[in-house]
């Protein structure tokens, strides 16, 4: 392990934390910040989404603690803390494709054998299955006893948890443990530990039984190269997560700015603020996206010698990404933000502070920003989803990350062709599709409660009005 | 009427000025238009003369924005800006940076592009506002929750799996048609039927969840009550009266697609090798021809304002209460 560095996205991303742990601070602290939570707190689903959510975001931040290598250890130029996690699944490379869990290479190779004749085998695959004698016979059995052991710690994991939470209601509630545990069953402990722990258990026994084959087998097999494909699965949910978080943080200052100042002063700033986003979202954002993504190619050709580091490049690249994203998304919110602040310009407090000679700036600041975070929080998690599945798009048509870059994308982008092969190269696509595809959907659930609980208009007639009954259990 | 309309037009100028400033600067200013031409001829041995005679050629050797050694007004008009600007505004889109004819290119391009883009917005609208229409209906019922699911599940999969899951299910395991490629004619059937079922799933999740929303709101509404106290039946309430009234909100998302219908559905062409205008422009983009990047930036939002536009025109048709001043 080396020295720590920082590169420009992990201080972002930490940055994003500092942010929410502030938020977390003041909202506990401040009744009106509370209530909307506690709406979402009640939601079955939306705990059970925020525990994959969180699981993910762990994994993005592990991830992000990065360490330069020592030269001459033959690794990358920088390690995160999750490749040092995950040594066994990065160095354990094979020579090219590997189906999951399997002991055998994918394809036939010329071997000469101990009586010198020339034979075409499946060879051994150099760590998948290593360890057994004879494959043939033990294989099958030996990942089932794995995996089924695996299976077993998670969900003795997940029982210890459930043991905690059990005495903790019955701590705090004071009752009997077993008066709890039936309570909590039930489902009337006021907060929806069933899914909670549901979520959480089914979440421990994947992971157990993911980390009891990891070592031993390529759970989601090999790549073109070797490469477990697991591990860049696991490498991608950083990328995926930075877009996803980056591209609002950037669009946010503009958005906010510009919107609340347009709407609460009106007249000539109004116009201007207007004409800026109707020109920025007449153009279509693919092509704004590509235009400015080929820029940046010309420009960091012309200066290669500043970009020396593969990682700080692909970091470089990833931000302007986002940034470009940023600038095509900034607009709706704009829109938005303008209509409330005209809203709540004409409201009486507004109109008192005018009447009592309070600067703009501080009207602004104290009493429209506040008013205005709601719609904020909402976009944030709403656009969320939409910017995790636009990066495999976009890196599809190579506008995307840097190709050197762990990403669902360019994993759909390599594997894409192979499908064609017989038999069919499927597992680095249903790696990367089953992680996207988690990520996001958990992500929309956990968006629909958060815009159920802090809009105002839904909130009047009860958030869950509409809901259907799958989405209310409990 | 009339003088809305021409205020409309006389608004979108500026607005398209801008766009064209936007895409100017980028490609001009970040980027010389000697970077450009080392670019297309290749490699850092090409000589000082040979960037001179393409840009030459191309008319990019005269000043960006300001000419200052012409005389009088020449010294605004006689700048790439300028020139190229007003060439875009009266589209004549020139030759791309390879040399072809844009307008021709433009004009075959287009067939496959609304072949494919037609069909999807037609089959999109009747398939979402059907399915949409039912839940409303059935609002509450078991029927209502699954689809509340799988609505929620069709979101958050990813485009690019429906495209090629069903390349791969339909077309090479199945062999029900060709995994890509177009044909004139009817011929073309056999190969838009895939491309069009895609986009046809890939925004339904997100489209039935809306329209549901805007049915939901149409009937809590007191008229619908009204409809219902006069006796009239459910399918005559729900399709004369509710959809009626929920058509405003959903015309205005149906026309911001109209640029998408004109683009085509960049990825969707690119993966089904279908030669419209979606596989030009990323073909355009991925052999940095700026020329043609910059003439679809500048249809794109001139599509997006005569979307604009005609939103507000539906609305009339729509809702006769609406009139445009």
């Amino acid at each position: 392990m080396g020295e720590f560095t920082l590169l420009t996205t992990d201080a972002c991303l930490f940055a994003l934390l500092a942010v929410a742990i502030v938020y977390c601070l003041q909202a506990r602290r401040h009744e009106h910040l509370r209530a909307p939570w506690r709406e979402v707190w009640r939601r079955p689903v939306a705990v059970g989404a925020s525990v994959v959510l969180g699981a993910f975001m762990l994994v993005a931040v592990a991830d992000s603690i990065h360490f330069e290598s020592r030269a001459g250890s033959g690794d990358g130029d920088v390690l995160s803390a999750l490749d040092i996690a995950l040594r066994p699944l990065r160095t354990g490379s094979e020579t090219t494709y590997s189906a999951p869990l399997a002991a055998y290479a994918y394809s036939r190779e010329s071997v000469v054998d101990e009586s010198g004749k020339l034979t075409r085998i499946y060879p051994r695959l150099v760590h998948g299955g290593a360890h057994l004698a004879d494959p043939g016979r033990e294989h099958g059995a030996d990942v089932a006893r794995r995996a089924a052991a695996g299976a077993a710690s998670g969900l003795l994991g997940g029982l210890a948890l459930s043991t905690l939470c059990v005495l903790a209601v019955a701590r705090r509630r004071n009752r009997a443990p077993v008066a709890a545990a039936r309570l909590l069953l039930a489902g009337r402990a006021g907060f929806p530990w069933r899914s909670l722990l549901g979520v959480s258990t089914a979440l421990l026994i994947v992971i157990g039984i993911c980390a009891a084959l990891a070592p031993h087998y390529h759970v989601f097999g090999t790549d073109k190269v070797g490469n477990d494909v697991l591990y860049q699965a696991l490498k991608s949910v950083r990328t995926g997560i930075l877009i996803g978080l980056l591209t609002t943080l950037i669009s946010l200052p503009f958005a906010l700015a510009l919107g609340i100042a347009a709407g609460y002063f009106r007249g000539p700033i109004d116009d201007a603020v207007q004409y800026l986003y109707t020109t920025l979202s007449s153009i279509p954002g693919v092509l704004l996206i590509a235009a400015a993504a080929l820029m940046l190619d010309v420009y960091m050709t012309r200066h290669a010698a500043d970009f020396d580091m593969l990682a700080a490049r692909a970091d470089l690249r990833l931000l302007a990404l986002c940034a470009i994203l940023g600038i095509t998304s900034w607009t709706s919110l704009c829109r938005l933000l303008r209509a409330e602040a005209l809203k709540l310009r004409e409201i009486e407090f507004v109109v008192a502070a005018q009447a009592l000679g309070v600067r703009s700036t501080t009207i602004l600041r104290r009493h429209l920003l506040p008013n205005v975070m709601h719609i904020v929080m909402i976009t944030t998690v709403l656009d969320f989803s939409g910017l995790v599945l636009a990066e495999a798009a976009l890196t599809y048509i190579d506008i995307g990350v840097d190709p050197s870059m762990d990403s669902w994308g360019n994993m759909i982008n390599g594997a894409r062709l192979e499908l064609a092969r017989e038999p069919a190269v499927w597992w680095s696509l249903a790696a990367a599709m089953s992680f996207m595809f988690a990520l996001v959907l958990a992500a929309n659930l956990f968006a629909d409660a958060v815009r159920d609980a802090f809009d105002p208009r839904l909130r009047q007639f009860g958030a869950d009005r509409d809901l259907p009954a799958a989405t209310r259990e409990s | 009427m009339s003088a809305y309309l021409l205020r409309r037009v006389l608004y979108a100028l500026p607005i398209l000025l801008g766009v064209n400033l936007i895409t100017f600067l980028l490609f001009f200013v970040v980027n010389t238009p000697d970077d450009m031409a080392r670019m297309q001829l290749g490699d850092r041995r090409v000589t000082q003369a040979a960037i001179e005679k393409w840009k030459v050629e191309r008319g990019y050797d005269r000043p960006l924005f300001w000419h200052a050694d012409a005389g009088g007004v020449a010294r605004a008009t006689d700048t790439l800006f300028f020139t190229s600007t007003l060439q875009l505004f009266s589209f004549d889109f020139g030759k791309s940076d390879g040399g072809r004819d844009i307008g021709t290119d433009l004009k075959q391009r287009m067939g496959p592009s609304l072949a494919i883009a037609v069909p999807v917005l037609m089959l999109q609208l009747v398939v979402a506002l059907a399915w949409a229409l039912l839940l409303a209906w059935l609002r509450g019922s078991r029927f209502d929750a699954w689809s509340a699911v799988i609505c929620v599940a069709m979101m958050s999969i990813s485009g690019l799996f429906y495209i090629i899951g069903g390349q791969y299910l339909i077309a090479k395991l199945w062999r029900l048609v060709p995994i890509s490629g177009y044909d004139g004619g009817l011929a073309a059937v056999r190969f838009l039927a895939l491309p069009v079922l895609v986009g046809v799933l890939i925004s339904l999740g997100s489209n039935v969840r809306w329209y549901r929303t805007v049915f939901l709101e149409e009937m809590g509404r007191e008229y619908v009550r009204m409809a219902r106290a006069k006796g009239l039946s459910d399918a005559r309430v729900m399709f004369a009266h509710v959809l009626r009234n929920a058509l405003i909100p959903i015309l205005t998302g149906v026309v911001v697609l109209l640029p998408s219908l004109f683009l085509g559905a960049l990825i969707t062409e690119a993966f089904f090798a279908i030669p419209g205008l979606g596989s030009y422009t990323i073909d355009a983009i991925q052999a940095q021809d700026f020329a043609i990047v910059r003439t679809m930036v500048f249809l794109g939002s001139l599509l997006y304002i005569l979307g604009l536009l005609l939103t507000d025109l539906s609305y009339v048709i729509a809702d006769p209460r609406v009139r445009l001043e």
